[in-house]
């Protein structure tokens, strides 16, 4: 009789425990993200949402392909087929100094380029409008967003990590800045900056920025609130490390997350009110490839709107299309990151 | 409670002094040519005239005394005529409208008001009552279907959306015309025979029994209510929707149902009025998105309230005009927040009890 090896014997204690496979994916990114990335890919809403938004940033990546444009130096600026007042139908064929025509569509047009989706008042090609917007869109978005989440984060972390009176300060300067309907101060401020930055994505970006960052700050405190009491901060305390550490390196890469999620999916709203801006006439010059600028040019002709729809039905359903994009992903994520709503599933 | 409410009726004038500071921290980009307009109507084009007016006013003064005469006005150093102050009601004058800015205010207000009272029906009633539909089928197609159009609503821009309505109903069909009033209807209420109690034409025509003029205020109501409304239908009815949904898990609905209370009292008597207490804290923030989409709402409707008389001033770039009407929807802000809180307080019983 061979003598069982240690290891056999103890066999004897082991039962089957419910396994769970982990793949390499969960593996490399970590149980809450693959969590989170889980419950975007398995929902049908949020992976309409995923697809939206990819097809924006592939308009906006080969935007110099799908609409080559005349003026290479600035290419934001829509090329202009005469000067015109009376918008052009889809269709028409571009008459004067027309841009190159995109190589992929060559061989479906043999009489030349023509607008695709019509001209505004002033002969701008609302196509190339379209197709550029979507770059300023997703520019515009990220620069926001981004800047915003920076203030934010820095007030924000400050507030929660010292609190005491430092907090109180810092809270209620935010809650200030939140006394505003949101939009009409965004218009104060854009108005304000326009004489110092000119025309152009600047005034309203920092306009945009100045009063959206609240929100961020107050997300991102609260968690700090509740994270600075926990165990590993102690730790670390007790270590001998200076705050700026225990802020940076230990605090705020755990509170991070929520804030840094929700805000990117906040970038369909920031172009929307970007793009209401350069609708009032505050935002980008006339003529920029920005879609509230292009439905700006709808307002001169309210009366014969049905007529001229295309001025308001493309940029108006780009527009759409982008901010639905983020919002779907955005609600499935806001769900999955519930706390009340985990485990039970999408509700 | 009591406390509660004293601390936050003591914490206003503090954000009121925020508020101020923050709006005069816009005003000082401005040049003090520019800033003039706080105080007088004309602003001359030639330059002595212009040092002079920028002496008299103090334009170039520290900032925190240019801050004093801003909120309290500043004596004519000739004639001892104080000018301007922002506590007196004086905004300054607007260069886009050629007179005070409070005047312009005045003249405006009744319109918005009364677009916005009126769209307040379907936002409530249309929001919430969808927000409880969907909650108590959820997870069945109205749920979906409710959901889907919830976040289609709030990815519709108010002015694409209003442009589109437009489009159809004006341009196209011509059912409902823009502006405030048609040209016969705005000559009768500008007669000396029609007696103006509040302003609202849609009130004051009843009270002068002309029922055709309120059919053609109601008219020219519709699209710009659906407009400013339809973005806050979409919120008032997530929040009801997630909030009853929390409500029907409570262990007393579970009890109600189980002693054999019939399924409709269950929810209209148990469920409901609890579900909607947490509805009552959106209330601030639809204030504001209402002071915010009437910008949107008037000016492609050509309604002539506040918010198109906003726009217009930001697009030709008249500040102090603008700074007058943001200090104005930012007092509304702020009192309309203290109303909900209080009000909140009041309504939960486990707030109102500390």
């Amino acid at each position: 009789m061979t003598e069982q090896s240690p290891v056999a014997s103890l066999q004897v204690f082991t039962f089957d425990l419910p396994q769970r496979n982990i793949t390499w994916l969960e593996r490399a990114i970590g149980p809450e993200f693959y969590r989170i990335f889980r419950g975007v890919i398995t929902n049908p809403l949020s992976i309409t949402g995923t697809a939206l938004i990819l097809f924006w940033i592939v308009i906006a990546g080969l935007a110099p392909v799908l609409a080559p444009p005349l003026n290479t130096v600035n290419p934001y600026m829509i090329p202009r087929d005469g000067f015109g007042t009376t918008p052009k139908v889809p269709g028409t064929t571009w008459a004067i100094r027309p841009p190159a025509m995109p190589t992929i569509l060559q061989p479906f047009m043999p009489k030349g380029w023509v607008h695709i989706m019509g001209t505004a008042s002033g002969q701008w090609d609302i196509f190339y409008g379209v197709v550029w917007g979507a770059r300023t869109a997703i520019k515009v978005g990220v620069i926001i967003e981004g800047l915003c989440l920076l203030i934010g984060i820095l007030i924000g972390s400050l507030a929660g990590f010292y609190s005491g009176w430092l907090d109180e300060v810092l809270m209620r300067i935010t809650e200030i800045f939140m006394a505003f309907p949101f939009i009409l101060a965004a218009l104060t401020m854009s108005a304000v900056l326009t004489p110092t930055f000119g025309r152009g994505i600047w005034a309203p970006t920092i306009a945009l920025v100045t009063f959206g960052w609240m929100g961020y700050a107050r997300l991102i405190r609260g968690d700090i609130l509740s994270l600075r009491e926990r165990d590993f901060v102690m730790a670390a305390r007790v270590v001998g490390a200076k705050d700026s550490r225990i802020l940076f390196r230990h605090i705020i890469p755990n509170a991070i997350y929520p804030t840094l999620v929700l805000a990117s999916m906040d970038i369909g709203t920031v172009v929307i009110s970007f793009a209401a801006l350069s609708f009032l006439g505050i935002g980008t010059e006339v003529g920029y490839a920005d879609w509230g600028q292009l439905l700006s040019f709808a307002r001169n002709w309210i009366p014969n709107l049905f007529t001229y729809w295309y001025i308001v039905v493309y940029p108006g359903l780009a527009l759409i299309l982008f901010v639905l994009g983020w919002n779907l992903v955005g609600d499935a994520l806001r769900d999955i990151m519930d706390p009340r709503m985990r485990g039970r599933g999408s509700e | 409670m009591t406390q509660y409410i004293i601390r936050r009726i003591l914490i206003l004038p503090l954000t009121l002094f925020g508020v101020t500071i923050l709006i005069f921290a816009m005003l000082s980009f401005l040049s003090p040519e520019e800033r003039s307009a706080l105080y007088v109507r004309d602003i001359p084009h030639n330059k002595a005239a212009m040092d002079g007016i920028i002496k008299r006013y103090g334009l170039r003064d520290p900032i925190y005394v240019q801050y004093w005469h801003w909120i309290a006005g500043r004596p004519d150093p000739v004639t001892g005529k104080i000018n301007g102050g922002i506590a007196r009601g004086d905004l300054g004058y607007s260069r886009y409208a050629g007179q005070p800015v409070s005047d312009l205010i005045k003249r405006r207000f009744p319109a918005t008001v009364e677009l916005s009272l009126w769209s307040l029906f379907p936002i409530i009633g249309i929001g919430i009552w969808l927000g409880i539909l969907a909650a108590v089928n959820h997870n069945k197609l109205i749920d979906q279907v409710a959901r889907v159009f919830s976040i289609i609503g709030y990815s519709f821009p108010t002015f694409v959306f209003g442009l589109m309505l437009l489009m159809v109903f004006y341009a196209k069909l011509r059912w409902f015309p823009s502006g405030r009033l048609s040209d016969w209807a705005d000559a009768i209420v500008s007669a000396k025979t029609f007696t103006s109690y509040t302003s609202l034409i849609t009130i004051d025509s009843l009270l002068n029994g002309r029922f055709d003029v309120f059919l053609d205020a109601i008219r020219h109501l519709v699209l710009p209510i659906v407009t400013l409304s339809y973005v806050s239908w979409a919120v008032f009815l997530r929040v009801t929707r997630s909030s009853m949904l929390e409500t029907l898990r409570q262990d007393y609905v579970t009890t109600a149902r189980a002693k054999g209370v019939k399924e409709k009292d269950v929810i209209n008597k148990h469920a409901r009025p609890n579900a909607l207490i947490p509805v009552a804290t959106i209330g601030g923030l639809q204030v504001a998105a209402l002071l915010g989409g009437v910008v949107f709402t008037e000016t492609i409707f050509n309604f002539p309230g506040i918010g198109s008389a906003a726009a217009s001033a930001a697009g030709q770039l008249d500040v102090v005009t603008v700074m007058g009407f943001t200090l104005m929807t930012g007092l509304i802000l702020i009192i309309a927040n203290l109303i909900v809180d209080v009000m909140y307080a009041f309504l939960d019983p486990r707030v109102r009890l500390q």
